[in-house]
């Protein structure tokens, strides 16, 4: 899985209150600045998480222990693994996973709900309007220097109508709670986002470890995820085609999410195709099958863009299709997400995103962004390269935590390294103040113990905007850590959405 | 209708899965006979020999010091030998992998979890030096996945690319197997085959039993070829298996609506009808080996004709006019 979490924000240096709610097997949970997903600010529980709580209290710590051993195996035996490269005997390792639900309230979630379908309904309109007249750019509202400069742009997208104008159908878009209690978003990820069967998975298992609570709670249910998935990629069928066929197009069982393509297929009743299953013939796609070939109508690829078709884009290709880009175009497969909607989900584009919330929708953003500095802006690099110390700089191009500053925790060398390349190359970075991210309780070791959190829902966009109420919890289990990561220490955990 | 790629990760799931069965009750039974179990003494062109010579195990293996402890090790666990159990389990689970959407979550997990289990025993020294332990292990995870085979995937087309995989295995495998107690058929002044040699091959096929039911506790060697060829109704024989693979191969052409199936068709039911109508008299008095060297030549033949009908036909061939 290559979920990157790429904003490891920083605990505020003031001192916090040091409460301790009760319960031996809490006696290290110390509150801080951070928001706290289960106590309020004078230790007591929240009012969802009571029920929680006292489970916990009354738990034996052998209990939770088997309950972990439980959890891990079945991870195991369900071959829900990520293979450890460089290790020769092959050796799989299931992605760790915190034992602890974290409790969204019904009231939380309409917020998030809206904001979301608000958001991806509002990028869709702008993805829909840059690959045609270009309305936001001539009115100035978005540089169009910035559109066209980013490297995710596609310019042989120009002019392509997109059966209902839908570009990007599924999205994941990653959220972080900040002190005050708000919501806000920290990335969208609209090319292939992953890790929707981590949140499946997760439900999955703590159903099995934790009977009891969870039939104590009213937690709304996310199993349907895999069918309207499939409805989303219903509604991009070709016009023209009664019975379409759908197909998941995967890079291979090599690649990391591999896991959970095949999850995906399965849970849709859909062939999971690789590149080599498909070919292309007078702008038609066919996979080839034991009954001959077969047409193609819709994709979901979980192959990028840069991969998808070697006689378009990278030559040197062998995962992707020769020819898919122009049967796209010729209206012959429709491809979720479409072809060139990571121009969206640049990371200085990113910065725009409320303002393209207002000029489609002419309605306020319901869930902030974290404020950004754009670094090709001059007031806003001298403010930078001033503060250098106390913000987030990242590389617009890269992602999972790699080419970024994190002021508070760099030594005076790596500031002047990164104060050479944003003068170099000011376009390539943005910057952000350091966030503290709320905390939940895991359980760790032989206790249960404070740790950072962000919050990954997936939206589905067709006829309407689904979001299934739910989303992957990714932790930081390092200690203090920031970083969720699943390559550095991260894991994730169960995250319940209460009904009303 | 089903993806020519996922046909060939069914098939070869299958295939592997058999093949570490196979070899799996091969190790069992010729550990034993060196533990004379079964036998006092063993000639040196016995039972055992035989055995790991229809594996296959490479000759340096059986050259080291320790002989048949380090034969064991290579046919067990040693990856780099592709028959080995280990690495046909492995393979058999990296298949199943790749068609992981077409085979029911239960056939997943159980298959991942004999993968697992096969793992553990060899990263635990103390058990490795127990093939019956292994034995045991892999041949009722196989057992498992089969059952749970059969009762959690619909009978359909993917279903049968299974059976054509398990049966083509079995029929050459077993016929391999006899094949190499017929050996000296041609030379009457060769090594003599014992009792306990006869009754070690129906072992390896798990036949002992159902042998006696058959014909008594009287064990002769034109009446063990008999019954591991040609019965009809013992789940090993290769009657058994050319019957099973030729409904296979009727069940998948009708699956995939084509035409091009006919040559496999045929080949299957040649295959069959050659042991439906066989006489064992006949077959020991003419050339036993040429008739086994047949069947696993048949076996090839059936599995290339399938593979041209259904998984690698040029594509040139099938583009829609």
């Amino acid at each position: 899985m290559q979920v990157s979490m790429s904003q490891p924000a920083a605990v505020a240096g003031r001192t916090p209150p040091r409460v301790r709610p009760p319960g031996e097997i809490f006696a290290g949970y110390a509150l801080d600045s951070a928001y706290d997903e289960m106590f309020d600010a004078s230790g007591q529980a929240r009012p969802d998480c009571r029920a929680l709580f006292e489970d916990l209290v009354a738990a034996s710590l052998p209990q939770l222990r088997q309950r972990q051993t439980e959890a891990d195996k079945a991870f195991l035996t369900q071959g829900i693994t990520f293979t450890v490269y460089g290790d020769e005997a092959g050796t799989e390792r299931i992605f760790p996973y915190d034992l602890l639900p974290r409790i969204i309230t019904a009231h939380e979630w309409s917020m998030i709900e809206r904001g979301l379908a608000q958001r991806l309904t509002a990028i869709n309109h702008f993805l829909k309007d840059i690959y045609h007249e270009g309305r936001i750019l001539s009115e100035g509202i978005v540089p169009r220097e910035l559109v066209h400069s980013c490297r995710h742009y596609r310019r042989e997208m120009r002019g392509v109508r997109i059966h209902r104008d839908i570009y990007v159908s599924v999205a994941g878009t990653d959220l972080v709670r900040l002190e005050d209690g708000r919501f806000v978003v920290l990335e969208d990820n609209l090319r292939v986002p992953s890790g929707v069967s981590y949140m499946l998975a997760n439900r999955e298992v703590m159903k099995r470890v934790f009977p009891g609570l969870f039939a104590r709670y009213h937690v709304s249910p996310i199993a349907h995820y895999g069918q309207a998935l499939l409805a989303t990629l219903r509604t991009l069928g070709p016009p023209n085609r009664m019975e379409p066929t759908f197909v998941v197009l995967t890079p291979g069982v090599g690649n990391s999410a591999y896991f959970e393509h095949a999850f995906l297929a399965r849970e849709m009743g859909v062939p999971l195709v690789e590149g080599r299953d498909l070919l292309v013939h007078d702008n038609i796609v066919y996979m080839r099958t034991t009954s001959g070939l077969r047409r193609v109508d819709v994709i979901y690829r979980r192959v990028d863009d840069d991969f998808l078709d070697p006689l378009a884009f990278r030559p040197d290709s062998t995962l992707g299709v020769p020819g898919l880009l122009n049967a796209h175009r010729a209206g012959n497969v429709s491809l979720a997400n479409a072809i060139g909607t990571g121009i969206a989900d640049d990371k200085a584009l990113y910065a725009y995103i409320p303002a393209i919330i207002r000029f489609y929708l002419s309605e306020e953003p319901v869930l902030p962004n974290v404020h950004t500095y754009l670094l090709g802006s001059p007031s806003d690099r001298k403010y930078v390269l001033e503060h250098l110390g106390e913000l987030v700089v990242k590389a617009v191009g890269e992602s999972g935590g790699y080419g970024m500053l994190i002021g508070p925790h760099s030594t005076t060398q790596e500031r002047e390294t990164f104060r050479h390349k944003i003068l170099a190359d000011p376009r390539n970075f943005i910057a952000q103040p350091t966030l503290t991210l709320s905390r939940a309780a895991c359980f760790i070791g032989d206790r249960i113990e404070p740790r950072h959190v962000d919050l990954r829902p997936y939206v589905l966009y067709g006829d309407r905007v689904t979001v299934v109420p739910g989303g992957l919890t990714r932790v930081a289990l390092r200690k203090g850590s920031l970083v969720v990561n699943s390559s550095q220490g991260g894991g994730s955990k169960d995250t319940w959405v209460l009904q009303d | 209708m089903l993806l020519s790629r996922t046909a060939d990760g069914l098939y070869w799931t299958a295939r592997y899965l058999e093949r570490a069965e196979h070899t799996a009750r091969l190790i069992d039974v010729g550990l034993d006979i060196g533990l004379g179990r079964v036998v006092a003494a063993t000639s040196s062109h016995g039972a055992a020999d035989r055995l790991y010579a229809s594996l296959g195990v490479p000759e340096a293996a059986a050259q080291r010091p320790d002989g048949r402890a380090s034969l064991n090790e290579v046919a067990l666990f040693d990856l780099s030998n592709r028959s080995s159990v280990a690495a046909c389990v492995t393979a058999a689970r990296e298949n199943a992998r790749q068609v992981r959407e077409e085979i029911s979550s239960e056939m997943w997990e159980q298959l991942n979890g004999l993968y697992l289990a096969v793992r553990q025993i060899h990263a635990d020294i103390g058990r490795a030096s127990r093939p019956h332990y292994v034995r045991h292990t892999v041949i009722e995870g196989i057992h498992l996945f089969q059952g749970i085979t059969d009762a959690t995937m619909g009978h359909g087309e993917g279903w049968q690319y299974l059976q054509a995989g398990r049966f083509i295995e079995r029929a050459a495998a077993t016929a391999l197997l006899i094949d190499e107690f017929f050996i000296d058929s041609a030379n009457p002044a060769g090594a003599r085959l014992e009792h306990g040699d006869w009754i070690a091959l129906l072992r390896s096929c798990s036949a002992l039993e159902a042998y006696c039911r058959h014909y008594t506790a009287d064990v002769r060697p034109e009446r063990v070829a008999e019954f591991l060829l040609l019965n009809a109704d013992f789940p090993r024989s290769v009657r058994f298996a050319a019957a099973r693979l030729e409904s296979a191969v009727l069940g998948l052409a009708r699956a995939s609506g084509r035409g091009g199936g006919g040559r496999a068709q045929r080949l299957a039911g040649r295959l069959h009808a050659s042991l439906d109508y066989g006489q064992v008299d006949e077959i020991l008095s003419d050339d036993p080996r040429a008739y086994l060297a047949g069947i696993v030549r048949q076996c090839a033949q059936i599995h290339t004709a399938l593979y041209q009908s259904y998984i690698t036909y040029a594509v040139e061939s099938a583009i829609p006019a």
